[in-house]
């Protein structure tokens, strides 16, 4: 039996104790046990939920997002499930086909948390999805400190999670619905004349090369 | 006005009964559909004429039957003729002054334009005994549709209006629960969640304050149930609310619709002024104590935001996008408190289920799928309309019986149900009884209520990517399968209709409709995938007849059809389609006065088909376009 306040779950085979209401994902990582994942902020309640990377398999239950599951006494979770594999696999592979992936000319020069994310999970940028049609967006580097390319960006919506966490006015969000929701600065004003403090929270956040500090 | 409830009922009651026995009554229904058919007109046309001759007759706006084929509807009571009330259609306001003159002057009731006679059944609900689809109707919902003054709280009260809550609120939420449990209600916003369930959650939780929402926002485009009842019979709705916060401890009530419904939010308005007045809403309800008042909030139409995560980030003043669950709404809603959404129609169920007993209402339907099922009939069918069956009806009895069958004797060819994330049914499923389970069986869902019936003419590849591109639009966007797989099968999709997609494409696209319906964070994304996956189960065949035939069976998507007149049927001459072609496409042989389309030219704007005149009916079109390169060579060239 677990602790007070503890519960027992079983993750690939190996039994893991996660505090109550803790979910499936931090308990997994934890334990030393990779689940894919670019969304998460373990603080966010509720989560953010929107990468689609993180699925696994809880028996009885089926496909779960991992990072919204709450843990449960007696949960049965296998990460490598053939549908939560395969849900994971295309979640990346839709993502990788919206991307332009000019690792070459980019300020990150492939070392972002995405790519990084991707080349672990072994998916390559799909040959037989329909090309995204994405036009081409301009690069706001009217902030002092901070430089933002929505052309880099895959919504997962950190960046508007922390910024909200520290800032009484966002000067960000997402606009438009469906496949043209998009990040644009508050009314769509250079973020330089946004009350963005430059804090550089959301940079830290940034899974790709959409918000990037100014090179001095 | 506030007063004891039964004399206002009482008053109420006295005033119907003079208006129903001995009254000139002439009711013109007025609410959103009517007027699209000229309504206002209809009623301006009367009321001038009434003063004009100096009759004594009431004239009194209703709201809709669910008979929106035969609209503008009237009906019109004479007691003196001794004839029951009768109900006219397409009463256009040219057709006024027949009516005026013959059943209003004289005693002619016109029965060439009557549609029938207005019969009450036991518990007063209006039914037309000509009308044969009223003996497989059953209307909980719309009892009150079209028949009362939605903006006359009296009317409502004198059907026995707001005593359910009267008595409700004598009631325990507990026992409020239990009978809504023994119901079996499942709520009618489209997955059939267990009521009670929902409810019992909210009312466990030892937060508060609890708040509870009515979903007005009817997104599915059209679908239009919801509208309706708000329309004609706001009360029914308002009155279930109430007993449901009575049931949660809930304090404040929102209804949320949207701007694009301009009347709901004047008759909503108004409604409430007047529940308040008699104090069925505000503080200490009906003397017991209890205090709940419900704001009207309208939002800006996004389809998304009829999800309840969605409204309740919109009421709030945020960006109207799902969230994930865990938590609940009933556990983390409106402000972090506990919250409850129900659908316009659950609540108007509410009213029936308090006011005659969960186990009557258990009763109705089939046992897993009790009561009734709004439906709003659409697309190639006879009488377009609202519909309420009992639930376990057959799609056959819905769409030939109560909808009167497809238009101008064309075939059935499949029904879309369930909104735009529903599915497309075939012939094979006519005999399947709906409800909220074996829709699910055969891939489709109950959804809100939209049943839309296509005919031979409807190509289903087409049908796929007009649901599939409304998702793509609509969705919030917020998670990589709604906002790029959505998206990326209707890019396939859009191949497919241009006779520009590969095997490799079909495989694709099943694949992701299966992921996406798994994949998504809220339920918009998952059913997504249905009108794809429907029209793969059931109509695989015209895919392959796209994709690797490059022909529209249907002869609907103009990249994969050429339009050709047939010189045998091409007698006359007669210069119809040289008049009108827009792009100058039709050239006459010089000798024989026959046309013929210059396929270089043609936009296959299918002009040349609208007006060959039906004696001739020379122009057909064919598929794939190569096709006319034979029929040309058939032809002598
Ligand atoms: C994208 C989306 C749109 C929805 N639109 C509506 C709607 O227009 N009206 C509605 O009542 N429910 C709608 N729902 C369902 C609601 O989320 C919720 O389940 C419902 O209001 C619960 O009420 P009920 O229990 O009475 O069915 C929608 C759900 C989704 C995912
Ligand atoms: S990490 Fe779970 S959805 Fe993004």
């Amino acid at each position: 039996m677990a602790e007070k306040g503890y519960v027992e779950i079983t993750i690939d085979g190996q039994t893991v104790q996660a505090q109550e209401g803790e979910k499936i994902l931090w308990a997994a990582l934890d334990a030393g046990i990779e689940i894919p994942h670019l969304c998460a902020i373990r603080e966010a309640h509720p989560p953010l939920g929107t990468c689609r990377l993180c699925f696994v398999e809880v028996e009885g239950e089926g496909v779960v997002a991992s990072c919204v599951e709450p843990v449960r006494e007696g949960m049965v979770v296998h990460t490598d499930g053939e549908r939560a594999k395969t849900l994971r696999r295309r979640a990346m592979e839709l993502l990788l086909a919206d991307h332009d992936l000019e690792c070459k000319t980019c300020v990150k020069e492939g070392n972002c948390e995405f790519l990084q994310m991707a080349i672990s999970m072994k998916v390559k940028k799909p040959k037989n999805l329909h090309p995204f049609p994405r036009e081409e967006l301009p690069v706001d580097d009217s902030h002092p400190l901070i430089i933002f390319d929505p052309n880099k960006c895959i919504r997962c919506g950190k960046c508007v999670w922390v910024c909200r966490e520290k800032a009484e006015l966002v000067p960000f969000d997402f606009v438009y619905k469906g496949y043209d929701m998009r990040l644009t600065t508050f009314l769509s004003r250079p973020l330089g004349e946004t009350n963005c403090t430059g804090c550089g929270e959301c940079v830290e956040v940034c899974p790709v090369a959409a918000l990037y500090f100014r090179k001095a | 006005m506030k007063g004891n409830l039964n004399d206002l009922q009482k008053q109420a009651q006295e005033k119907w009964e003079e208006l129903e026995e001995s009254s000139f009554t002439i009711r013109i229904g007025t609410p959103t559909c009517g007027r699209a058919a000229g309504s206002l007109d209809t009623l301006q046309a009367f009321q001038e004429r009434i003063k004009k001759e100096g009759v004594e007759a009431h004239i009194i706006e209703v709201g809709c039957m669910g008979l929106c084929f035969a609209e503008p509807l009237v009906i019109i009571h004479n007691p003196d003729s001794g004839l029951p009330p009768i109900l006219y259609g397409f009463i256009t306001h040219e057709k006024v002054l027949r009516l005026v003159e013959g059943f209003i002057l004289g005693d002619d009731p016109c029965l060439e334009l009557a549609l029938g006679t207005v019969e009450f059944k036991e518990d007063g609900t209006p039914y037309i005994p000509e009308m044969p689809r009223f003996e497989i109707e059953e209307r909980l919902v719309l009892r009150n549709c079209g028949y009362i003054d939605p903006l006359d709280i009296g009317q409502y009260l004198a059907r026995g209006g707001y005593l359910t809550l009267q008595k409700a609120l004598k009631m325990t939420p507990e026992g409020i629960i239990r009978e809504v449990e023994q119901a079996r209600l499942r709520g009618r916003g489209g997955a059939g969640f267990d009521t009670a369930r929902k409810w019992k959650a909210c009312y466990q939780m030892e937060r508060g304050p609890k708040y509870l929402i009515c979903n007005a926002d009817e997104g599915d485009p059209g679908a239009f149930m919801d509208r309706v009842v708000l329309e004609s019979d706001p009360h029914s709705v308002i009155e279930g609310m109430v007993i449901a916060a009575h049931a949660l401890g809930a304090s404040q009530g929102f209804i949320y619709t949207r701007a694009e419904y301009p009347l709901v939010i004047e008759r909503l308005k108004i409604a409430l002024s007047q529940a308040r007045e008699i104090g069925v809403i505000g503080e200490d309800i009906l003397g017991s104590g209890v205090n709940f008042d419900i704001e009207l909030v309208e939002g800006a139409g996004a389809f998304a935001c009829g999800e309840e995560t969605a409204m309740i980030a919109s009421i709030e003043g945020r960006r109207g996008m799902p969230r994930p669950r865990p938590p609940h709404p009933t556990e983390y809603g409106l402000n972090g408190e506990p919250t409850v959404v129900d659908n316009v129609k659950t609540f108007a169920l509410v009213t029936r289920i308090l006011q005659q007993g969960g186990e009557w209402f258990s009763q109705i339907g089939s046992p897993n799928s009790t009561g009734t099922a709004v439906f709003a009939l659409a697309g190639r069918v006879e009488q377009i309309g609202l519909v309420e069956v009992p639930m376990g009806t057959t799609l056959k009895e819905v769409i030939f019986e109560v909808g009167g069958g497809i238009t101008n004797g064309r075939t059935f060819k499949a029904v879309q149900i369930g909104g735009p994330a529903g599915g497309c049914l075939p012939e094979s499923a006519l005999d399947l009884p709906v409800d909220y389970d074996s829709l699910k069986e055969v891939g489709a869902i109950m959804g809100s209520g939209g049943m839309v019936v296509l005919d031979e003419n409807n190509c289903m590849v087409e049908t796929a990517r007009f649901f599939v591109d409304f998702l793509a639009r609509e969705c919030c966007g917020k998670c990589t399968m709604g906002r790029l797989g959505v998206k990326q099968m209707l890019l396939i999709l859009e191949d497919f209709v241009k006779g520009e997609g590969t095997e490799e494409d079909l495989d694709m696209l099943e694949g992701l409709a299966h992921d996406v319906r798994e994949g998504c964070l809220c339920n918009l994304g998952g059913s997504a995938a249905n009108p794809v996956l429907t029209t793969l189960r059931y109509f695989r065949d015209e895919y392959e007849a796209h994709v690797t035939g490059k022909r529209c069976p249907a002869l609907v998507c103009k990249e994969l059809i050429t339009y050709y007149i047939l010189p045998e049927k091409c007698e006359k001459g007669c210069d119809h389609c040289v008049l009108t072609c827009p792009t100058e496409a039709i050239a006459t042989d010089e000798k024989t006065r026959k046309k013929k389309i210059l396929q270089d030219k043609c936009v296959k704007c299918g002009t040349c088909i609208d007006v060959c005149p039906p004696e001739y009916d020379a122009v057909i079109k064919v598929s794939p376009p190569d096709r006319v390169k034979e029929l040309e060579g058939e032809a002598g060239g």
